[in-house]
């Protein structure tokens, strides 16, 4: 056994904005251990949506993160709702389907643009980014925001999005295919993307498993686990859903699978406008809130967890909200394991990490 | 696949038996989805863990006396756990025994002690 040596990496690091410090043991170059800490912007948004009503609490919620901030909206109305035993409309379903999957689509080229950045590729990052401003822009066009869109509430949307728009969305859409081909192609051939990224950081199915890994992380260890399977929440019973699985376990894996994923989000919300029922978007909500409800959403970067606990007025007693990177970060303990200290970095950018939303 | 929704499986467990049903769960190929704590009333927490198998879920409600109890931890069986329980010792002040990887108080580093425990 070599000298060890401990590196701190994080909470700020030019590669990972994100506030996650890792004690990184080293025998010369090589990862031997690695103890992760978190805790630096613990915000208590859980218990401030204690002291807000369930309507106020959705925008404490959507806060939660800047990327995923549409899916939080929909997981906490959905737990809300199923506490209350509300069904909402279907327009609504529809509706909730098609901004999460473009929702999906935006994060999932902001997170193959800082991939990009992480190994010096900066003009396919700006490539990516620039890409994802016209989905931004979609999302300004149909909800009034770009990043906060507060058009979810318990009992359906707060506003309709006409069908005119709709179709235009896909049209939108279908436009940026040819790009994001262009784009992804660089990151599946180019000679000195495969060399960061194939072969490293391998998580095999068992270990993805025993790890409990969730999303991207543990699709591209060959598990088909995915909570659109599960027929909750969304329309994605009636889309012909299939989760998209890659068998390797390195990053290259994950890259792929989150490149597939994009254009399966713009196939799945081209099916949803086709298919989108005229009708009603919310409906009447009781005004206080007595059961408790645990539900699961299928968010860019994996399962997100979702407990509402009322306690008998317009108040919650509980709100609880568990995000991907929680339960990710065992996965990228293992990861790293053995792996070389350059190559950090890019291993713990493959679990799409989220400190904010970790620590909410 | 259809549209359905989502199946509400609690099942209470007390101090004694939680090892063995979360190892029964295991070993039925559950996987763990997250523990949190929930203030019950001044002197309550209940501790709720979720599991999951084929998208569906199972939870377990622990009932703890605030203060006075402690939970054996279940990182032998679900390692993932102790971020789960590291989170809830910070935030509730529930001590958790036996950890794989115990934090001893810095896993969250907040600014007051126990922040979401009640104050009497």
């Amino acid at each position: 056994m070599g000298k060890r040596t401990i590196v701190p990496f994080g909470p700020q690091h030019p590669v990972l904005p994100e506030p996650l410090h890792l004690d990184l043991v080293l025998e010369d170059e090589t990862v031997v251990d690695v103890i992760p800490s978190i805790g630096y912007i613990h915000r208590g948004l859980e218990k401030l949506c204690e002291t807000k009503d369930y309507n106020q609490m959705v925008y404490v919620i959507e806060r939660i993160c800047g990327i995923c901030s549409f899916g939080h909206g929909w997981g906490a109305s959905a737990a809300i709702e199923g506490a209350m035993g509300v069904e909402i409309p279907e327009r609504a379903e529809y509706l909730r389907t098609i901004l999460h999957e473009l929702s999906r689509v935006h994060s999932h080229l902001l997170w193959l643009g800082l991939m990009a950045d992480a190994f010096g590729f900066e003009s396919l990052f700006n490539h990516c980014w620039r890409v994802r401003e016209t989905v931004l822009d979609l999302f300004e066009k149909n909800t009034g925001g770009r990043v906060i869109f507060s058009i979810c509430k318990p009992g359906g949307m707060r506003k309709d999005i006409s069908n005119e728009n709709l179709k235009e969305m896909v049209e939108v859409l279908n436009g940026l295919k040819a790009e994001i081909k262009e784009i992804t192609d660089v990151f599946i051939n180019d000679a000195s993307v495969k060399n960061r990224m194939t072969g490293v950081g391998v998580l095999t199915k068992e270990e993805a498993v025993e790890l409990c890994a969730v999303g991207p992380t543990v699709r591209g260890s060959g598990v088909a686990q995915d909570l659109r399977l599960a027929g909750d929440h969304g329309v994605y019973h009636e889309l012909g859903f299939e989760p998209v699985v890659e068998e390797a376990g390195d990053c290259m894996a994950r890259t792929i699978v989150r490149i597939r994923e994009l254009l399966q989000s713009i196939e799945l919300i081209e099916k949803a406008v086709a298919k989108i029922p005229d009708g009603p978007v919310d409906c009447k909500v009781p005004k206080t809130v007595d059961g408790e409800f645990a539900t699961r959403l299928e968010q860019p970067r994996g399962e997100a967890f979702y407990y509402a606990k009322g306690a008998g007025s317009k108040f919650l007693k509980r709100m609880r909200v568990r995000t991907p990177t929680n339960i990710n970060i065992p996965a990228l303990v293992k990861m790293l394991g053995g792996s070389d200290l350059a190559d950090v970095p890019i291993l713990a950018l493959t679990i799409d990490p989220c400190i904010s939303c970790t620590e909410r | 696949m259809e549209r359905h929704t989502a199946q509400q499986n609690f099942e209470a467990v007390n101090l004694s038996n939680l090892i063995s049903k979360v190892s029964d769960l295991k070993a039925d190929g559950y996987r763990l989805v997250q523990i949190c704590g929930v203030v019950l009333d001044d002197d309550t927490y209940e501790i709720l863990y979720s599991f999951d198998k084929d998208h569906i879920m199972q939870n377990l409600r622990l009932d703890i006396a605030i203060d006075k109890d402690e939970v054996e931890s279940i990182t032998g069986i679900f390692w993932p756990a102790f971020i789960y329980e590291n989170e809830i010792h910070d935030l509730f002040g529930v001590k958790f025994n036996h950890s794989a990887l115990d934090y001893n108080g810095t896993f969250f580093k907040v600014s007051e002690e126990t922040p979401w425990k009640p104050k009497k």
